[in-house]
């Protein structure tokens, strides 16, 4: 694969009147030969990346451009890496499966997994292509003169770009062009990647949305400001996820959305009493219906997900025979988004986020007072409350045996969220290494508890499709078949689960476990 | 990745001037062209505006003490590239002949430029030598211009029953006329009949036009130039042709 080299130069332009652009094609006129490279064109450029930043975050970006052509899709990532694709006519936001089959849908794929590409920046440029030749009128290097205006996520008219291009087997001329550029006035070697600008543009930078909790907490800071930061960083989180959830932009939304608000119980419920007590008594309620009224989407957004691989596992019925299952799932999914959609846009959701944000912010204002170092600070309650949450696990899963109900897994699964929470809330405080094996560790008996549970929801699920399918309409005996293997699949996916949680709940009991714990915990409180 | 190469034992009938605007064209498809000027006298090189100069020499690249990726150099034309002629390319037969395999040795370097290129064309310098039986050996497609005349016609028959004679891999060969003189009875004689009887005659024929000669004036190829001149669209009917037949 051979390189392009190319150079980029921002034009800032010199403190006289003469604009940017002229100045640094003068610099280069008296010793290189340009001439126009055709004729200016405009593009319309957009900038796409899921929202939590895959792309970026795996050092890639991705751009539309269209113009006069047709449109093309290019992947850039460090090492030279370059994919280009010419979609059709393509809408954003745009999920993995609506790209055109090919290099970079393959590259995607895996990273941006069910999230949807969306417009992180769009704008657009005039461009101006221009030739350096040589003694023979040969083309040595390209210049482009990108003058980029912002529409997305601000306007704004960023400074003009110069990019000298090489061409193949002419580097050392298009490098003497660069260096001359180099030394003059006005023209900043380094360009910040387009996107950055703009997004600077808006006050933004990418990367900065996270589904993690993401404050910074210190050990001595009161515990009452600590839960506030996180409470407050997760309200953030939930408001953020609204608009894509209503849009049905892709199903993480919900999700994340719904994390936050669990996340929001947990925490009102294992460290709350450091709050005053009528925040408890009056939001837990109301979060309580909140994550209530997003359950029955997000069950059937799983099962839409997994949908085409339950269908692909049957054995002895065909997929087409699952097809009316398909349909029913579709139908409810409609209808229970609306139910959604309407409880996010209903009064009382409105009133518990304004509500809620501005208690949390008179809260952070006084808890910030001399009146709030009196009480615990954040690494005692840090260490007390996931001491807590530990024990709980220990003990009712040392209870759990052969012959225990599903109920008890249930409930374990359930104090294992709260101390995930507990340890993702209050992250800052511990030492990175150790709280990441501690969450590893968690997340081994989390998931054998998940896949249990999931197969108890899924097999009632599964009959209780089965019965409103033969109440709404003539459902064949196939479809009610092929259902009854699914079922059956599930079954066993939910014993092997079942088989597996000895020894993985050994694993997280073991005595160099419950040390990682204890040095966390004993860290914090430090 | 296929490999045309333009070739005639005769001199003078179209060969470069052929790779030229092929190569111009296939680029101008969307497909990533590498040119590769195999003669001494370097008239594509001239053409692209390219210093007919290869760092070591030919040698250096037979021998592959040179990468041949190096010595590739971009034209002025998107997606189309050039390995220019060097003046040593006169002793390229020397050169194979002290190679292990020479026969294959031409195919063996370009291999490895299948991942960068969709098509490659090698444009040979007249003769039977060590360095055409190896260019016929790598070529997917021997493209045959070819002056309408009776002799041009045997000369097309031997060089069919020479490729005949190759073990293994034997390219296909797709000739055309090249020079046509419509004042000239044989020449239009010969231009209709024989596309008729033979598959392995282009049905296109490129006139002997003096914007085709003006190519080493305006240093371009004449589908660059003068896009809808009727040279450049004898070319593109030559281009359709072959597209429908190999690509």
């Amino acid at each position: 694969m051979v390189q392009a080299f190319s150079y980029e130069f921002v034009l800032t332009g010199r403190d006289d009147d003469q604009p940017a652009d002229d100045g640094a094609l003068d610099a280069l006129a008296p010793r290189f030969s340009l001439v126009p490279g055709g004729r200016p064109r405009t593009v319309r450029r957009t900038w796409l990346d899921t929202f939590d930043w895959r792309l970026h975050r795996a050092g890639l970006t991705l751009e539309h451009t269209t113009g006069a052509g047709p449109g093309e899709l290019t992947l850039t990532g460090p090492d030279g890496e370059r994919l280009v694709a010419r979609p059709g006519r393509l809408t954003w936001p745009a999920l993995a499966g609506s790209l055109p089959d090919g290099p970079l849908r393959a590259r995607l794929r895996p990273l941006i997994g069910v999230r949807a590409l969306m417009p992180a920046a769009r704008g657009g440029s005039a461009v101006r292509d221009l030739r350096v030749l040589n003694a023979d009128d040969k083309t040595v290097a390209w210049l482009t003169l990108d003058r980029l205006s912002v529409t997305y996520p601000a306007t704004a008219d960023l400074s003009s770009r110069l990019t000298v291009t090489a061409v193949r087997g002419y580097q050392p001329q298009a490098e003497r062009v660069a260096q001359v550029l180099g030394g003059t006035p006005g023209v900043e070697p380094q360009a910040p990647p387009p996107l950055d600008a703009a997004l600077a543009a808006a006050g933004r930078r990418a990367g900065d949305y996270t589904s993690q909790v993401n404050v910074c907490l210190t050990p001595a800071m009161p515990a009452g400001t600590a839960v506030t930061a996180v409470l407050l960083d997760l309200l953030s989180t939930l408001e953020a996820n609204v608009p894509g959830t209503i849009r049905d932009v892709d199903t993480e939304f919900l999700h994340d959305l719904r994390v936050s608000v669990r996340r929001t119980r947990s925490v009102l419920k294992l460290v709350g009493h450091v709050l005053p007590a009528e925040f408890a008594q009056k939001f837990r309620p109301e979060f309580k219906w909140l994550g209530d009224l997003t359950t029955p989407t997000r069950d059937l957004d799983v099962y839409l997900l997994k949908y085409p691989d339950m269908a692909a596992g049957l054995v002895a019925a065909t997929p087409e025979e699952l097809d009316p299952l398909h349909a029913h799932l579709i139908r409810s999914h409609a209808a229970e988004r609306r139910r959604l959609v309407r409880g996010l846009r209903s009064a009382r959701f409105t009133r518990l986020i304004r509500e809620w944000r501005a208690a949390l912010e008179s809260l952070q204002a006084t808890t910030q007072g001399p009146a709030a170092a009196r009480g615990p600070d954040a690494a005692d309650l840090a260490a007390a409350s996931i001491r807590r949450a530990h024990r709980r696990v220990l003990q009712q899963g040392s209870a759990i045996t052969a012959s225990s109900p599903p109920e008890r897994l249930h409930d374990l699964r359930k104090r294992c969220k709260e101390l995930r929470y507990l340890l993702e809330s209050f992250a800052s405080l511990h030492d990175p290494a150790t709280h990441r094996r501690a969450v590893k560790e968690l997340k081994g008996l989390q998931d054998c508890l998940g896949e249990f549970q999931d197969g108890q929801v899924q097999q009632h699920e599964i009959r209780m499709f089965a019965e409103q399918m033969m109440s709404d309409r003539n459902v064949p005996a196939t479809a009610l078949l092929a259902m009854g293997e699914l079922a059956a699949g599930v079954g066993l996916q939910q014993v092997q689960a079942r088989s597996q949680f000895a020894g993985r709940f050994r694993e997280f009991a073991s005595l160099a476990t419950q040390q990682r714990f204890r040095t966390l915990t004993a860290g914090a409180a430090s | 990745m296929k490999i045309f190469a333009t070739y005639n034992i005769k001199g003078g009938v179209g060969k470069t001037s052929s790779a030229v605007n092929l190569s111009h064209l296939a680029a101008r498809d969307g497909l990533r062209v590498l040119l590769w000027d195999l003669d001494p006298q370097a008239a594509a090189s001239y053409v692209f505006r390219i210093r007919p100069r290869v760092k070591g020499g030919g040698k250096a690249l037979i021998k592959g003490s040179r990468e041949i990726d190096d010595a590739i150099k971009g034209t002025d034309f998107e997606q189309l590239d050039l390995l220019p002629a060097d003046f040593t390319y006169r002793n390229l037969d020397l050169m194979l002949d002290a190679t292990k395999n020479p026969m294959r040795r031409l195919a063996r370097l370009l291999d490895p430029l299948a991942a960068e290129y969709d098509v490659i064309f090698l444009d040979c310098p007249p003769g039977i030598s060590l360095l055409s039986e190896s260019v016929l050996h790598a070529a997917g497609i021997v493209l045959v211009p070819l002056i309408p005349t009776t002799l041009s016609v045997r000369t097309l028959d031997q060089l069919t029953e020479f490729i005949a004679g190759f073990d293994g891999h034997r390219p296909d060969v797709l000739a055309f006329f090249s020079m046509l003189d419509r004042r000239k009875r044989l020449h239009m004689e010969i231009a209709q009949r024989l596309p008729a009887e033979r598959p392995d005659v282009a049905k296109t024929v490129i006139p002997a036009l003096s914007l085709i000669e003006r190519m080493a004036v305006e240093r371009a190829p004449v589908t660059a130039f003068a896009p809808h001149s009727r040279a450049a669209q004898c070319y593109a009917a030559l281009w359709d042709e072959m597209r429908a037949r190999f690509l």
